[in-house]
C-alpha cells in the first residue's frame, strides 16, 4: 500500500430510502492531488463529497484515510461509526459549504476560534492568535470583529475557509463554494482556493466553474447517475471527453472558457 | 346603592403582601425547576434512542393534556400516600408546577432547537465538534434568543396558574384574599383589590415581554411559538 | 411504594362520576359557545379603527388576559352578588369567569386571523360593491377561519381544562365528584388517578386533532 494515498474509497453506496443516490464509487486520492468533481444536479456529486467527512453516513462501502479503514463492521456489509472517530476524521478532513454555515452569533474571528477552542482545547490567546493568522491569510484581517450578517457573501465564504484551515486539515472538501455567490464575488473566493492549491494542499472540489477546474485541478471526474462516468486529467475530460454524456454536459455550460 | 369601603382591605395589607411574596416564591421556584427540567425533557425527546424519547414524550403529553388542578390534587392528596412522604402544600405545588411548566418549556425548547438550520449543525460537525458541543455552543445560544417570547408567555401563564395553590391552602395572594374577605365581610373590595394587584403585576410582565419581542423583531430575529 | 391499588371503590361510584361528567360537559358547552362567540365580537372590536369599539375591546382583552381565571371566578361568585339584587350560582360564576377569559384569548386569535388576510381580498370584494359586513362574512372570515382553526382548537382544550376550576366554588363536575369520592371512601390515590385518566382520555383526541390541524395548516401555506 503506497503511503502517499491519503484517501481510498471502495464501493461507496448511499441511499435515501429507496432512492440509491451513489451506486458504488471507487476513488483514490494521493497527497497533493486536487480532484474536481463535475456532474449535473442530481448526479450525486455533493452527496459523495458529504460522505467523505460523514456529513452523510454511507450506506455501504469502505473509506480509508491515510491507510486506516474507518468504522467497524457490525453486520456483513454494514459499517458503523462512533462519534469520537468521526470528530477525529472531520478535524483531518475540512469542509467548506455552499451556504457557508457560519455561526451568526459569533464574530468572524470567533467563528475561526470556535474549533480551536472547543475541539483543539487551545487557550483563548493562542486560539485568537491562530485565528487572526488564518483570517489574514484569506485577506480578512480587518474584518475579524465583524459579525457574519455584516459581511458580503464572498467575505463569509473566506471566513468559512479560514475556519476550516484553522484545524490543520490534511484534506479539504469544497462543496460548490461559489454557487451561492453573486457573480462579482466569485473571483475573491476562487483566488483564495487557488492560493491553497499553490501550497500543494490535497483537495476535492465540487464545482460548476469549469474554467477554474481546468486550471486548478490535477484530475477531473465526471459523475452521472451516482457513478463515475469518466475520469482523467483536466485536458482529457474537459477538452477531449470520450463519453457522450460528458460532452453533452460540457456543451450546456457555456461559461466554460479555457 | 352599595357604599364601597376599602379601609378593611388596607388594614390587612400585610396579609396581601405576604400572599404576593408567596405567589412570587412559588412562581420563581417552578420557573427555575421548570426551565431546567424542560431542557432535559426536550433533549430526551429529541434523542434518537426510543428508550429516552418515548418516556419524555409521554410525560410531556400527560402534563400538557390534563388540567393543572387535577395534577395539583393528585400530587397533594394521592402521591404522599403512595410514596409515604408528608407533603406540605408548598412542596406539592412546587413539584406540580415544576413538572407541568417543564412539559410546556420542553416544547418551547424543542421548537427552538429544531428551528435552527441544519447547516449550523453541519458547520460545527465539519470542524470536529461533538453533538453536545454543537448543542451547547452553536445551537442553544441561537435557539434561546428565538424562544424568549414563548418563554415569557409561559412564565406569565405559570404565574396565573399558581393561584390554584389557594385550593390546597397554600397562603398565596388569592388565599389571602379569601381570608380577608371572610374576616372583614368585604368580599367585593377584597377580591377587586386582589384582581387589580394580579393585573398590575402580570400586565407589567406582559409589557416587558412585548417590548422584548418588538426589539427581537426589529433586529430581524425570527421567533418560535 | 407498598400501596395496593384498588379501583373497586371508584367503580362503585360510577354514578357519581357520571353526574360529574355531565356537569363538566354542561359547563364546557356553555363556555365554549359563549367564549368563542363573544370572542369574535371583541376580536372585531380590536380590529376596528373606530376608537369607540377599539378601546373598550382592548381594555377587555388586556384585563381578562392579564388576571388569573380563578380570581375572576371567585370575584363573580363572592364579590359580584353584593352589587346585584340576586344570588349567583356556582355554575353562573364559573361560566362567567371562564367564558370572559376565553373570549379575551379567542379575540386575539380572531384578530390575528382576520389581519392575516391580504388587503387585496378586501380591495377585490369592495370593487364588486360589497359592504364591510359582506366582505367580512363572505370573503375574509371563511379564509381566516382555516388559519385560526388550530389555535381555536387549542382554546377549546384550555376551556375544557379550565372547567375544573368550577370545583373551587363547589360546582358539581368531575373533579368535585373526585373530591367527594376520595373523602367518602378514603381512597384519594385511586379517586384522583381515575379523574386524571378520565380527563386525559377526553382531551387526548382533541390534542391530537390540534396537532393534525397545525400540521395541515403548515403544509398548505
Amino acid at each position: 500500500m503506497s503511503s502517499d494515498v491519503l484517501l481510498r474509497v471502495t464501493g461507496l453506496i448511499k441511499s435515501f430510502g429507496a432512492n440509491e443516490v451513489l451506486r458504488g464509487i471507487d476513488l483514490e486520492v494521493r497527497r497533493g492531488e486536487r480532484v474536481a468533481i463535475l456532474g449535473a444536479s442530481g448526479s450525486g456529486k455533493s452527496t459523495f463529497l458529504r460522505c467523505l467527512n460523514f456529513m452523510e453516513m454511507p450506506s455501504a462501502g469502505r473509506i480509508e484515510l491515510d491507510g486506516r479503514l474507518l468504522g467497524s463492521e457490525r453486520r456483513p456489509g454494514e459499517r458503523t461509526y462512533r462519534e469520537a472517530e468521526l470528530t477525529g476524521v472531520r478535524q483531518r478532513v475540512g469542509m467548506v459549504f455552499q451556504q457557508f454555515n457560519l455561526f451568526p452569533h459569533m464574530t468572524a474571528v470567533g467563528n475561526v476560534m470556535e474549533g480551536l477552542r472547543t475541539v483543539r482545547r487551545l487557550s483563548k490567546a493562542d486560539a485568537r492568535a491562530r485565528a487572526e493568522r488564518e483570517l489574514a491569510r484569506v485577506g480578512l484581517a480587518d474584518k475579524a470583529a465583524q459579525y457574519p450578517a455584516h459581511l458580503s457573501g464572498g467575505q463569509k465564504q473566506r471566513v468559512a475557509i479560514a475556519r476550516a484551515l484553522a484545524m490543520d486539515p490534511e484534506m479539504l472538501l469544497f462543496d460548490e463554494p461559489t454557487s451561492a455567490l453573486d457573480p462579482e464575488l466569485v473571483g475573491e473566493v476562487l483566488g483564495v482556493i487557488r492560493s491553497l492549491a499553490d501550497e500543494g494542499r490535497t483537495m476535492l472540489l465540487v464545482t460548476h466553474e469549469l474554467g477554474f477546474a481546468y486550471h486548478v485541478a490535477t484530475r477531473v471526474i465526471f459523475l452521472a447517475d451516482g457513478a463515475i462516468h469518466e475520469s482523467g486529467t483536466p485536458d482529457e475530460v474537459l477538452k477531449h471527453p470520450r463519453q457522450e454524456r460528458t460532452r453533452a454536459f460540457l456543451a450546456r455550460h457555456k461559461e466554460f472558457s479555457l | 346603592m352599595y357604599r364601597w369601603d376599602f379601609s378593611p382591605v388596607v388594614a390587612n395589607a400585610d396579609l396581601l403582601v405576604a400572599g404576593l411574596l408567596n405567589t412570587l416564591k412559588i412562581t420563581g421556584t417552578a420557573l427555575v425547576f421548570g426551565v431546567a427540567l424542560g431542557l432535559v425533557l426536550a433533549l430526551l425527546r429529541l434523542s434518537q434512542q426510543r428508550l429516552a424519547s418515548w418516556p419524555a414524550g409521554f410525560v410531556i403529553e400527560v402534563f400538557r393534556t390534563t388540567p393543572p388542578l387535577v395534577q395539583l390534587f393528585w400530587f397533594f392528596f394521592a402521591l404522599p400516600l403512595i410514596v409515604g412522604i408528608e407533603m406540605t402544600p408548598f412542596m406539592a405545588a412546587a413539584v406540580t408546577f415544576s413538572i407541568q411548566s417543564a412539559a410546556f418549556f420542553a416544547e418551547v425548547f424543542r421548537a427552538g432547537i429544531v428551528s435552527i438550520e441544519r447547516g449550523q449543525w453541519e458547520g460545527a460537525r465539519a470542524i470536529g465538534m461533538t453533538r453536545s458541543q454543537t448543542l451547547q455552543r452553536i445551537v442553544l445560544p441561537q435557539a434561546v434568543k428565538r424562544m424568549i417570547p414563548a418563554f415569557m408567555e409561559r412564565a406569565i401563564e405559570l404565574m396565573k396558574t399558581t393561584t390554584l395553590v389557594a385550593t390546597i391552602s397554600y397562603a398565596d395572594l388569592l388565599f389571602a384574599a379569601n381570608e380577608i374577605a371572610q374576616k372583614t365581610f368585604r368580599p367585593l373590595e377584597t377580591f377587586t383589590v386582589v384582581a387589580l394587584i394580579y393585573f398590575v403585576v402580570i400586565f407589567a410582565v406582559s409589557l416587558i415581554a412585548r417590548q422584548i419581542e418588538r426589539r427581537l423583531a426589529v433586529s430581524g430575529e425570527s421567533t418560535v411559538h | 411504594m407498598g400501596h395496593r391499588w384498588d379501583f373497586s371503590s371508584v367503580l362503585a361510584n360510577t354514578d357519581a362520576l357520571l353526574v360529574g361528567a355531565i356537569g363538566t360537559l354542561h359547563i364546557f358547552a356553555i363556555c365554549l359557545v359563549l367564549g368563542l362567540s363573544l370572542g369574535l365580537v371583541v376580536g372585531l372590536g380590536r380590529y376596528s379603527r373606530n376608537g369607540w369599539f377599539y378601546f373598550p375591546a382592548t381594555a377587555f382583552v388586556e384585563f381578562f388576559r392579564n388576571t388569573p381565571v380563578l380570581v375572576q371566578i371567585l370575584w363573580f361568585y363572592f364579590a359580584l352578588p353584593i352589587l346585584l339584587p340576586f344570588e349567583i350560582s356556582p355554575l353562573a360564576a364559573a361560566s362567567l369567569g371562564i367564558s370572559l377569559n376565553s373570549a379575551a384569548f379567542s379575540a386575539e386569535i380572531y384578530r390575528g386571523g382576520i389581519q392575516s388576510i391580504e388587503p387585496g381580498q378586501w380591495d377585490g370584494a369592495r370593487a364588486l360593491g360589497m359592504r364591510w359586513g359582506q366582505v367580512m362574512r363572505r370573503i375574509v372570515l371563511p379564509q381566516a377561519i382555516k388559519r385560526m382553526l388550530p389555535a381555536l382548537t387549542n382554546r377549546a382544550i384550555e376551556i375544557f381544562k379550565m372547567t375544573t376550576l368550577a370545583s373551587a366554588v363547589a360546582y358539581v363536575e368531575l373533579l368535585q365528584q373526585g373530591k367527594l369520592i376520595a373523602s367518602l371512601n378514603f381512597n384519594p390515590i385511586e379517586a384522583y388517578t381515575a379523574i386524571a385518566v378520565i380527563f386525559f382520555i377526553c382531551l387526548w383526541p382533541l390534542v391530537q386533532l390540534s396537532y393534525l390541524l397545525e400540521r395541515r395548516l403548515r403544509r398548505d401555506e
